[in-house]
């Protein structure tokens, strides 16, 4: 009964197949099939990418939990831990915007609270096509409303990111949620089925049609047909997982129950199976007792259906009353669906018949793991050539053009609508370099950013990957705070073409060289692969989210100039590095050349030096200097001081203007301090072996940069300003195309 | 002074308003849960921030039916002190403890932002230990913050005292700009005519703390805490 048709509908290959017949000794009834085509999919079992993610450092002093959990977990000392995890929801913002990235949030909070850690803050790394296409506008305004709508009701506040516009996700925008929780080292729950006769609940919204094929849809590419495809899009609803969220977390406080999982991409299926492979125990589960929605749903829809809001819990056996008592008092279900068992199978009975008998280890473990070919692409040799335009003639007007790309311009738009405040622990606000939370109570901090370039990466994926942790681990550096653990959420197109593989796998080794060098570990991420709209791939876009501690709060450094008459220092030295710059990109429309170049050694060294000045109170101001280079970085630093107020920039060298201007050269800060700590700067970064140059002086109303001598950019910083603030709102509101 | 926080399923600022309660002021605070029928003598009632029940009909439409609520209102009645933030003020709009309505903010968007308001009223039980037109800088964090009322009713309101906080600019003028939400007559807190009800959209606890970059809020706690 099983035919090819089904099997392509399935997603799986005649290869495939066959694997599975050898692995249970028979023919898969349909429910069977349907399990391990979610189960094999690309977004549950990493097929294509396990052989390449063993590269990434994973292990390091502080880690309680590496990969392969909901979530990882880092001690951060006071018995505290922090929990975390970064997941993409592309595919299903594309199709449905709003609720795409509303269950994008939900998903990634369910992973954190699993855990037994309260979710304390939402980062979201977003890429969108041009703003001058009114889809576009449309897939933008749907994604910020939809996690808006989401982190805002249930009480965790969405507190920073990042948002870059590019042609290549007009038809695959991404909508990566990073979400951080917090959580007592004794109180760590796992994704484990232990106990034979242990009971099996069911908690949460009850079970109906929507989602069914998620995680497979997300394993293929999209084609014309996609609009049929929203059916398969969940819908949220925030106000039940607030509910979810409050009663998981007291039953873990209370330590009633063994193990717990969310039933997120695969929903029951991949919950059951995995907590019982990675216990090596078994689950019965009788489908007539799971809460549904609908009527007369199939066993297949029920075990394949991704209805929000739901988790599995395996209970202490004497405990299952107070559980039950405690969703009650939350007005949640929380019921006997089965139990553990031996015997290592996924057993589904569904009105006495038996319609799922398999071995959890071929589900969960069996996959098969593909090396799949990887090939550099033919084109990049000639994408890397770049021929510089000459230089412009009116800097200023260039430089009004680059504020205003949207990828640069000021992204209060989009934060406003979320919380950010919430829970009130956020002590530095959107827009900064990292944001920084408090912990109550305490005197240290945590910092968090995400971030990654993926023009870099697409220019040359090895060195995009390194920066990518190199520049947000110097984003943590200028707010005073150490990484201490990375996640990642790699977002790449069809694996199956030789090319997409060969930038994955730079991409990775980038990555896991520059993690090693600042000896942070990797604790977990999310590979989305088949981001492809009618065959183009979107650019390879790892976004890394890393965590960072700082010691002390009241030492934090904002990116803002405090004083009039401090001193400007370029940490850092300039080179003619202008390939792959927004610069190119919005002024000329070059999306080519080699993207900068990057030393680990002295990017620590940098990072060192930063953080050892604030811990001695030398600087007032910190900002790393990356898209739109120096002119961006200074004037920034102008728009978030308290009192907007200007600055006087000479840049000296014998550097192209726009290079010293626009390039984006890494390892670069720009600071501001005080005269009188002028010295003792300087002293300490020659103790560090940093080039650190006197560039300028905060003050006045105008924003003045001279290159070698000649004032190229002489204008009022509320010009620069209004330029930047109301950018975005200004292509947003652009009449229907 | 012993505060109740009412805790509705939904509710997401009782934390941070019991936090700032106990930890910051060292007051007695304590949960009210939303199905019992108990305020357990506490002097100040606070219903907190949030989306009770979710918020999928109008804000607080539904938090109107809970249990609790009807103590509440008898508490409010026997001139109990009441403060509702945000959610809280949609909730006492909802219950008639306060007149008008809210609309959506005025851009269709949600808005979390520090903004400017100044002190109407400076006789409240709420607002004593501010000086009359004292400015203060709070968050708010809405969708639906956009109050709306009658002409006659705005009218009668003003002409009572019972407008306490309206949204100012830094230099305290009532522009239009500094109307975020779009409120009548840039209306941010109100009172009851006894004087016992206040409903304000900007959020006091987040502003309690200087780590959060403003104290400004906790005048309004404290002002509470000093009724005399």
């Amino acid at each position: 009964m099983i035919d090819p048709k089904i099997l392509a509908d399935h997603n799986i290959t005649i290869e495939e197949y066959k694997r599975i017949i050898r692995l249970i000794g028979r023919e898969p009834n349909l429910t069977e099939l349907g399990i391990f085509s979610l189960m094999w999919s690309e977004h549950c079992s990493y097929k294509s990418s396990k052989a390449h993610l063993r590269k990434l450092p994973t292990k390091a002093e502080n880690v309680i939990q590496g990969p392969g959990e909901n979530a990882g977990v880092i001690d951060i000392g006071d018995g505290l831990a922090v929990v975390f995890k970064i997941e993409s929801h592309n595919h299903p913002s594309f199709i449905e915007p709003f609720q795409g990235a509303a269950t994008g949030v939900g998903g990634i909070l369910r992973d954190i609270f699993t855990m037994g850690a309260r979710p304390i803050a939402i980062l979201d790394s977003l890429r969108f096509g041009p703003l001058e296409k009114s889809r576009n506008r449309a897939i933008t305004e749907g994604v910020v409303a939809g996690i808006s709508s989401y982190g805002n009701s249930i009480g965790v506040p969405t507190v920073g990111g990042e948002v870059y516009f590019q042609e290549r996700y007009s038809k695959n925008p991404l909508v990566n949620v990073l979400c951080l929780g917090m959580a007592q080292t004794n109180k760590i729950f796992f994704a484990k089925a232990e106990g034979a006769g242990n009971p099996v609940l069911y908690v949460g919204s009850k079970t109906g049609r929507d989602g069914i094929h998620g995680a497979t849809m997300a394993s293929a590419e999209f084609g014309e047909e996609t609009e049929q495809k929203r059916p398969n899009v969940q819908v949220g609803d925030p106000f039940k997982e607030k509910l979810l969220l409050e009663a998981c977390l007291e039953v873990m406080d209370k330590n009633l129950i063994i193990g717990i999982q969310d039933m997120g991409a695969a929903g029951l299926t991949c919950s059951a199976s995995e907590m019982a492979a990675r216990s090596g125990t078994g689950i019965a589960i009788d489908l007539d007792l799971v809460p549904q929605r609908e009527e007369g749903m199939t066993p297949y829809e029920i075990m394949l259906s991704e209805s929000q809001e739901r988790m599995l819990i395996v209970a202490k056996k004497e405990n299952v009353a107070e559980v039950q008592r405690i969703f009650a008092k939350w007005d949640l279900d929380a019921v006997k669906i089965g139990e553990v068992t031996r015997g290592g199978k996924l057993q589904v009975t569904s009105r006495g018949q038996v319609v799922v008998d398999l071995p959890v280890e071929a589900i969960v473990n069996l996959c098969p793991s593909y090396r799949r070919p990887a090939r550099k692409p033919a084109t990049l040799k000639s994408l890397q050539a770049l021929k510089l335009p000459p230089l412009p003639s009116d800097l200023e007007k260039v430089f009004l053009q680059v504020l205003s790309s949207p990828t640069i311009a000021d992204k209060e738009w989009v934060y406003r609508q979320y919380d950010h405040m919430v829970q009130i622990n956020t002590v530095l606000l959107p827009g900064a370099d990292a944001t920084v939370l408090r912990i109550k109570g305490k005197k240290k901090g945590l910092a968090v950013v995400v971030d990654g370039n993926s023009l870099y990466t697409y220019l040359d994926p090895r060195t995009g990957g390194r920066i990518a942790v190199a520049e947000a681990c110097r984003n943590l550096a200028c707010v005073g705070a150490r990484p201490i653990g990375v996640t990642n959420c790699l977002n790449f197109g069809n694996p199956e073409k030789a090319d997409v593989m060969w930038q994955f796998k730079e991409v990775i080794e980038g990555i896991a060289e520059a993690c090693r060098a600042f000896s942070i570990p990797v604790t977990g991420g999310n590979v989305s692969f088949y981001n492809d709209t009618e065959g183009v791939s979107v650019c390879p876009t790892p976004v890394l989210g890393v965590v960072g501690l700082v010691e002390d709060i009241s030492q934090m450094v904002s990116p803002g100039f405090k004083s009039e008459g401090d001193i400007v220092v370029l940490l850092g030295e300039t080179k003619e590095e202008l390939g792959g710059s927004e610069y190119l990109r919005s002024v000329f429309n070059l999306e080519r050349g080699k993207p900068p170049a990057i030393d680990l050694e002295k990017e620590k060294r940098v990072h060192e030096m930063c953080l050892e000045a604030i811990s001695l109170g030398l600087i007032r101001s910190a900002h790393d200097i990356s898209e739109g280079g120096l002119a961006v970085c200074a004037a920034e630093s102008c728009f978030l001081s308290p009192a907007r107020i200007g600055c006087v920039l000479d840049l000296e060298g014998s550097l192209r203007a726009d290079a010293l201007l626009f390039g984006e050269t890494q390892s670069r800060i720009l600071v501001s301090l005080p005269s009188s700590n002028l010295a003792s700067f300087l002293a300490l970064a020659k103790e560090n072996r940093v080039e650190a140059a006197p560039v300028g002086k905060c003050g006045g109303r105008r924003f003045v940069i001279r290159c070698a001598g000649r004032e190229v950019i002489n204008l009022p910083v509320e010009t620069c300003w209004r330029t930047w603030k109301e950018a975005i709102p200004r292509l947003l509101s652009l009449p229907q195309d | 002074m012993k505060f109740g926080v009412v805790v509705f399923p939904g509710s997401n600022c009782d934390h941070d308003t019991l936090f700032i309660l106990q930890k910051v002021l060292c007051q007695e605070a304590t949960f009210l849960w939303h199905k019992d029928h108990d305020l357990g003598r506490v002097g100040c009632v606070i219903l907190p921030g949030g989306f009770s029940y979710g918020d999928y009909l109008r804000a607080g439409a539904i938090a109107k039916f809970s249990p609790l609520i009807e103590e509440v209102r008898e508490f409010a009645e026997r001139g109990g002190l009441v403060l509702g933030i945000c959610n809280g003020f949609q909730i006492l709009l909802e219950l008639g403890l306060l007149p008008g309505a809210m609309l959506r903010n005025k851009n269709l968007k949600f808005l979390c932002q520090h903004v400017h308001v100044r002190v109407e009223n400076a006789r409240t039980a709420f607002t004593h230990r501010a000086r009359p037109g004292q400015l203060l800088r709070i968050p708010i964090a809405h969708f639906d913050g956009n109050y709306y009322a009658p002409a006659e009713t705005l009218h009668r309101l003003e002409a009572s005292n019972q407008v306490v906080l309206r949204y100012v600019d830094e230099n305290g003028e009532a522009t239009e700009p500094a109307n975020v939400n779009g409120s009548a007559s840039n209306i941010a807190g109100l009172i009851n005519a006894k004087g016992n009800v206040l409903g304000m959209m900007p959020h006091p606890e987040r502003a309690s703390e200087a780590v959060l970059g403003s104290r400004d809020g906790r005048l309004i706690f404290e002002s509470i805490i000093l009724w005399r």
